[in-house]
């Protein structure tokens, strides 16, 4: 092709690696959605909100208690997580049986007053959020540049994408989980605390927001719109993917990544809508997404 | 006098807004086989699952070992030692047959059959362990709805129609399973349409119609009760 005379191998594989990163979130947090909608048959919109929440708790844990990155990895999802939980518990309950647009609107509108809530006290300007010196430098790997803080990121994400994988289709909980997805009323005949379990995964899949946010503080800054500006393509990587299915999720999350990283380097003019044409294209062939079953 | 395992009593029971049962009264002893007879609709089902606590609202009083159910969620019925195989056989399709048969989780340390024992009662679930759920012939997920509920240590199961739609031979093996499970002191609550069959099995009959029960006799008396039977089944 003409277009490929004109690329350094430097710019492809910055740009595979800028897509892996994008990837790396968009994984994160449709899988997270998936892993709620499963189980709760909620579209969470509230997700990217809860995103930037993590990312704002690692800066107040930062700013206030003077604690670390690593302490606010840790401490920032588990934080978001119980928000999540009472929220849920609350809230989100009440919508049990109802149809599919109520829980939409429920959680539209509540990431709108949250992002309302954090813009007013904060505006729109972003609040730096210092590289852990542990992470800051980079691995020179021959060929380019690998930063340090962004390899860490990709293996973080990856890991954390697999290990809920596991703990859903390998485990007992996770048996618990997927036959409560099927039949939630038989479960709890069992004698499986059922709504618990809803509390708990709703928690769960907003602590890995928050963990994405924190993962995400030092690379993009800490602002109130930084979930929303995110939301809509993991939505379209959600839709791509099929709603639902954990693996499916994360294979498009890194996937539409990377597509989207090498579209900057052969045709940028669509690099930021790719992802869209994508899903315009799977909705037309494939409506209910690539892995996912009907809804 | 022998206490009842499980004593109903003026059961009510609301599916939204139509009410089903109409104040459902019997009992089952410790260690007998009890069978439900009745027509379609008549609230056989909707019986077994207000004692379970899964239909919508219920009234009335259900007693298991002296503790009422009524107002207890169905998590804290089935931790009592309740557990129902239910009418659809409920058999996870995106769970293997291992992960359904190990799903109930355990409700009493003991009282439980082993996995070696469940096996030497259903030898065809030993052989499908590793395929999906979804993947049985209807008499194995059967066969599997029944043996889920036999490892928890739950001491009363209640099985609606475990019979319903299978073939002669399956029908037969369910009802030797039946058999054992009472020598082992199982108590249990039997729905089914095939009275003949049932009638090897159970101790007593209770019919239900329109949501109440309008007879019960032991299965000694069956001959004697024929006519009626035939009458209130409308076979
Ligand atoms: N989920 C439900 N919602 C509303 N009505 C129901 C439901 N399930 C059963 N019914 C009604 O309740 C009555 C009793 O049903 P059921 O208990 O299933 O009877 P049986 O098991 O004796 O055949 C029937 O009239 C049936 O139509
Ligand atoms: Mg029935």
């Amino acid at each position: 092709m003409l277009l490929t005379l004109s690329i350094t191998p430097m710019q492809l594989y910055g740009q595979l690696l800028i897509g892996l990163i994008n990837g790396s979130f968009y994984a994160l947090l449709s899988m997270g959605l998936a892993v709620i909608f499963g189980m709760l048959n909620v579209v969470n919109f509230a997700h990217g909100a809860f995103y930037m929440v993590g990312a704002f708790v690692a800066y107040f844990l930062l700013q206030y208690g003077g604690m670390n990155y690593w302490a606010a990895l840790v401490l920032s999802p588990l934080i978001v997580g119980l928000l999540g939980a009472l929220v849920e518990r609350t809230i989100i309950r009440r919508l049990a049986g109802l149809d599919h647009l109520y829980g939409l609107l429920l959680t539209f509108g509540l990431a709108l007053v949250i992002e309302g809530l954090f813009q007013n006290e904060f505006g729109s300007s972003g609040k730096p959020y210092p590289t852990p010196p542990a992470l800051s430098g980079a691995y020179n790997l021959g060929f380019m540049f690998l930063p340090k803080y962004r390899a860490w990121v990709i293996v973080c994400s990856f890991v954390a994408c697999m290990a809920t994988w596991f703990a859903i289709e390998r485990t007992r909980l996770g048996a618990y989980l997927r036959a409560a997805t099927e039949n939630p009323s038989l479960v709890r005949a069992f004698g499986v605390n059922v709504p618990l379990m809803i509390t708990a995964t709703y928690g769960f899949g907003v602590a890995l927001a928050a963990f994405a946010g924190v993962l995400a503080a030092p690379i993009y800054q800490v602002r109130p719109g930084m979930g929303a500006d995110i939301i809509a393509v993991v939505f379209a990587v959600v839709v791509i993917g099929g709603m639902g299915s954990i693996l499916g999720s994360i294979l498009t999350g890194f996937t539409l990544g990377v597509i989207e990283g090498l579209t900057k380097v052969f045709y940028p003019e669509i690099s930021n809508t790719v992802v869209f044409v994508i899903m315009a294209i799977v909705l037309i062939i494939r409506p209910s997404g690539l892995f996912g079953r009907a809804i | 006098m022998i206490e009842a395992a499980l004593k109903v009593a003026g059961l009510e029971a609301w599916y939204d807004e139509s009410h089903i049962l109409h104040g459902v009264n019997f009992e089952v002893r410790p260690g007998e086989v009890v069978t439900l007879l009745g027509r379609n609709g008549a609230g056989k089902t909707t019986t077994l699952k207000s004692i379970m606590g899964i239909v919508g609202k219920r009234k009335g009083s259900a007693q298991y070992g002296g503790r009422e159910t009524v107002g207890l969620s169905s998590d804290r019925i089935a931790r009592l030692g309740v557990a129902l195989c239910p009418e659809e056989r409920g058999i996870f399709h995106s769970l293997s047959v291992r992960e359904n048969l190990m799903l109930p989780p355990r409700v009493a340390p003991t009282g439980g059959l082993t996995l070696d024992q469940i096996f030497t009662l259903f030898p065809n679930i030993k052989e499908r362990l590793s395929s999906g759920g979804g993947k049985l012939s209807g008499g194995e997920q059967q066969m599997l709805a029944i043996a889920r509920i036999l490892r928890t240590g739950a001491r009363f199961l209640m099985l609606d129609e475990p019979t319903e739609g299978l073939a002669p031979v399956i029908i037969q093996q369910i009802g030797r399973t039946i058999g054992e499970l009472k020598k082992a002191g199982f108590t249990i609550l039997l729905v089914e349409q095939n009275f003949r069959w049932a009638s090897t099995l159970a101790d007593r009959f209770y019919v239900m119609e329109h949501g109440r029960i309008i007879d019960a006799f032991a299965a000694k008396d069956l001959t004697a009760n024929m006519d009626k039977l035939h009458d209130y089944l409308g076979v």
